[in-house]
C-alpha cells in the first residue's frame, strides 16, 4: 500500500503533520506499537529536517505485511558531508529555528536509532533523499 | 481478542433520546452511531468521559448510580467524599454542617479521599526515583484518562504510574482502620461520592487492580441536592459550628488543575480538559515533546470541578476551595495533631502497588495485518464516493467513521443520503428503498412527526 504526503519548507507549525497520518496508519494496520513509536520518531525527525533545512518535499510511506518503507525526499541545500551531519551534536540550524526548540543536531543521528536501516544521499544545492525502513516482525 | 465487559456509568435513556446527534460529534474517541433514532455508545471505545452528557440537550444521558439504600446493607458505612463536594455549597454552609447532614443521612463515618494525598506524594517521588527509565510519567489520577490511553494511545501505557489514586488509598485505610477496630470485612461498606462518571466506572471494572476496595458509588449531585434540602428544611435551630476540618492546601488543591503538577520536581506538566490532553498524548507519541518527567492529565475542564456530576459553576467552586484552603493555611496550629491516616502510612504504602495498566486499542481494522491492509484499500475506496463533509446524516460521527463501519459490516453505504439520492436518480434503489434506509438511522417516529400539508 503506498501513501504520499507533502511536506512544506520553513512551516513549522505543521512539522509533524505527516507523521502523524502515517501514526493514524499504523495503528489502524494493527502494527506492534513499539514499532510505531520507532517509526513515528524516525519520520518526524526526517520531516523537520525537511522544514528546518529544505523548500519542499514528500514523504513517501509504502507498507507490506513484512516492512515499511519510506521515502523522504527534498529540494534544498542538500548535505555536503554526511559523515559529519551523521554524528550527534552536529547542526547548521539557523539561531532562529534553534530558538523554537529544533536544530540541537541530534536529528539524523535518532533516525538511525529508531529505523532499521537508513539510506541517505545528497547532491549539494539540489536536495537530499533519506530511506527508511524498518520491519514489521 | 479478549472478550472483557467494561462497566460503564454513561447510559443513554431511549425514551428521552431524540437521535439528534450532539452527543455523537463530541465524543472524542467516536464512540457514539445513532441507529433507530437513538444514540447507542460502543462500550469497547467509550472511556466515561462524559462529554456526551454535557452535550446532550434533552438529558438523555445519564449517570447510572448504585441504589443508595443499599449503604445499610452494612453496619459501618463510610463515605468517602472527594473535596470538590465541598466547594458545591454556598459560603455560608460549613464544613462541618455538610459532615454531619451526610452522617443524618445514614453514614458512620464521613473522610475526605484527599487527606490521602501525602502518602501518595510520598510513594510517587520514590517510584519516579527508581523507575527513572520510564520517563515522562503519566498520572493515575483521572479514570477517563486512563481509559483514553489505553485505547487511542497503546504505546503509552507503561508511562502511566502503577500507583494507586487518593480514593483507593484512602478506602484502604478506613478498612483497615475498622478491621483493627474489630469490625468484620462484611461490616464495613465503603462508599465513594463521585463528580463524575469515569470514577464509576472505575470502581466497577478497576484497571490494573483484581477488585475494587469501594462496595458502591453515590452521585455527587444526590448528595448535594439530600444535603442542602436538609440544612434549608432545618433553618430554625442553626447550629453553630465554630470547629472546621483540617485539609492542607495540598490536599485541597489535589483534585484541582496543578494539584499534583506543583508537587515534583523537574518538568511537569498539568492538563486539563479531554481534547487539550489528546493533543498533547499527541505530541508525547511522536516524540514531538521530549525531557517532560511528570504529567498531570484530566478529561474534564478545570479537572474534577468540572466533573459531570458538579452542581456549582466551576469558577465559584474552585473560588471557594482556595478560600477554604487559604484560610486552614492561615488559621493551621503550630503544631499539627497526628492525623489518623499516618499512623497507618508504611501499611497503605506496602499495598500501593497497581498492576501494569495494559493496551486495548480500538483502532487496529483487524488482528490479522493483511486483512487489515485489505479492509484499509476498501476504505479508501468508499472514502472516494463519499461527499466528505461529515453531516451525521448516516448516523456516523464522519464519512471516515462510515466507511471504517462499512468494512467491518456495521453500516451499509446506503446510509449515506448523497449516495442514496445518487442511486435513486440512477435507478439502483427506488424512493421506498431510501425511505425504509432512512427509517433504519433515525427511526419510524422521526417520519411520522412532520407532516408536510399542514
Amino acid at each position: 500500500m503506498e501513501f504520499k504526503f507533502g511536506i512544506e519548507g520553513g512551516n513549522f507549525s505543521k512539522a509533524g503533520s505527516a507523521s502523524s497520518e502515517v501514526k493514524k496508519i499504523l495503528k489502524q494496520l494493527n502494527v506492534n506499537p513499539k514499532i510505531i513509536k520507532r517509526t513515528v520518531v524516525s519520520l518526524y525527525e526526517a520531516e523537520v529536517n525537511v522544514v528546518a533545512h529544505a523548500f519542499e518535499g514528500n514523504m513517501n510511506v509504502e507498507i507490506d505485511p513484512e516492512k515499511i518503507v519510506v521515502k523522504i525526499e527534498d529540494k534544498g541545500p542538500g548535505i555536503p558531508d554526511i559523515n559529519q551531519a551523521m554524528q550527534e551534536g552536529y547542526s547548521t540550524a539557523t539561531p532562529q529555528v534553534r530558538e523554537m526548540g529544533f536544530g540541537a543536531g541530534m536529528g539524523l543521528p535518532n533516525i538511525k536509532r529508531n529505523s532499521d536501516q537508513m539510506n541517505i544521499s545528497s547532491t549539494v544545492d539540489v536536495g537530499t533523499q533519506v530511506e527508511i525502513i524498518n520491519y514489521l516482525s | 481478542m479478549e472478550q472483557v465487559h467494561f462497566y460503564h456509568a454513561l447510559k443513554v435513556v431511549d425514551e428521552v433520546c431524540i437521535g439528534c446527534t450532539h452527543c455523537m460529534n463530541v465524543c472524542p474517541t467516536a464512540a457514539i452511531r445513532v441507529k433507530n433514532g437513538t444514540a447507542d455508545i460502543n462500550k469497547n471505545a467509550c472511556v466515561d468521559c462524559g462529554e456526551c452528557l454535557k452535550a446532550c440537550p434533552v438529558n438523555a444521558i445519564i449517570v447510572e448510580q448504585d441504589d443508595f439504600t443499599q449503604i445499610f446493607n452494612y453496619k459501618q458505612r463510610v463515605a468517602l467524599l472527594p473535596t470538590v463536594l465541598l466547594g458545591q455549597f454556598p459560603d455560608d454552609v460549613s464544613e462541618v454542617q455538610i459532615y454531619n447532614e451526610i452522617k443524618d443521612l445514614g453514614f458512620t463515618h464521613v473522610f475526605e479521599v484527599d487527606g490521602a494525598v501525602d502518602v501518595l506524594i510520598d510513594s510517587t517521588k520514590k517510584y519516579m526515583h527508581k523507575h527513572y527509565q520510564e520517563r515522562p510519567f503519566i498520572s493515575s489520577f483521572c479514570p477517563a484518562i486512563v481509559r483514553l490511553i489505553q485505547v487511542k494511545f497503546p504505546a503509552l501505557v507503561d508511562h502511566i504510574i502503577q500507583l494507586k489514586p487518593v480514593i483507593d488509598i484512602s478506602a484502604q485505610f478506613y478498612r483497615k482502620k475498622l478491621e483493627d477496630k474489630g469490625y468484620k470485612q462484611e461490616e464495613i461498606g465503603i462508599f465513594y461520592v463521585t463528580p463524575c462518571a469515569a470514577k464509576i466506572a472505575a470502581v466497577k471494572s478497576p484497571v490494573g487492580e483484581e477488585v475494587s476496595l469501594i462496595d458502591g458509588v453515590i452521585n455527587m449531585d444526590f448528595i448535594y441536592n439530600k444535603v442542602l434540602l436538609s440544612i434549608k428544611n432545618n433553618k430554625k435551630e442553626t447550629k453553630k459550628y465554630p470547629e472546621n476540618i483540617h485539609m492542607s492546601r495540598r490536599s485541597i488543591g489535589w483534585t484541582l488543575t496543578n494539584g499534583e503538577a506543583a508537587r515534583y520536581s523537574g518538568r511537569c506538566l498539568a492538563i486539563d480538559e479531554i481534547h487539550n490532553v489528546i493533543e498533547v498524548l499527541e505530541k508525547l507519541e511522536n516524540e514531538e515533546i521530549t525531557d517532560v518527567d511528570f504529567l498531570e492529565l484530566r478529561a474534564c475542564d478545570h479537572s474534577c470541578a468540572g466533573g459531570v456530576l458538579a452542581t456549582e459553576n466551576r469558577f465559584l467552586a474552585i473560588e471557594r476551595l482556595r478560600k477554604r484552603a487559604a484560610w486552614y493555611h492561615r488559621n493551621k496550629p503550630m503544631i499539627l495533631p497526628e492525623r489518623e491516616i499516618d499512623l497507618y502510612k508504611s501499611y497503605l504504602q506496602e499495598n500501593i502497588s497497581i498492576n501494569k495498566v495494559e493496551p486495548r486499542s480500538i483502532l487496529s481494522l483487524d488482528e490479522d495485518m493483511m486483512v487489515a491492509m485489505k479492509k484499509m484499500k476498501k476504505i479508501n475506496r468508499i472514502m472516494k464516493v463519499l461527499p466528505g463533509i461529515d453531516c451525521g446524516a448516516c448516523g456516523a460521527p464522519r464519512c471516515q467513521a462510515l466507511a471504517e463501519d462499512v468494512v467491518q459490516g456495521n453500516a451499509k453505504m446506503t446510509q449515506c443520503v448523497f449516495l442514496q439520492k445518487m442511486l435513486t436518480k440512477e435507478g439502483l434503489i427506488s424512493p421506498n428503498e431510501s425511505f425504509d434506509i432512512s427509517e433504519d438511522t433515525w427511526g419510524k417516529s422521526r417520519f411520522e412527526k412532520k407532516k408536510l400539508n399542514g
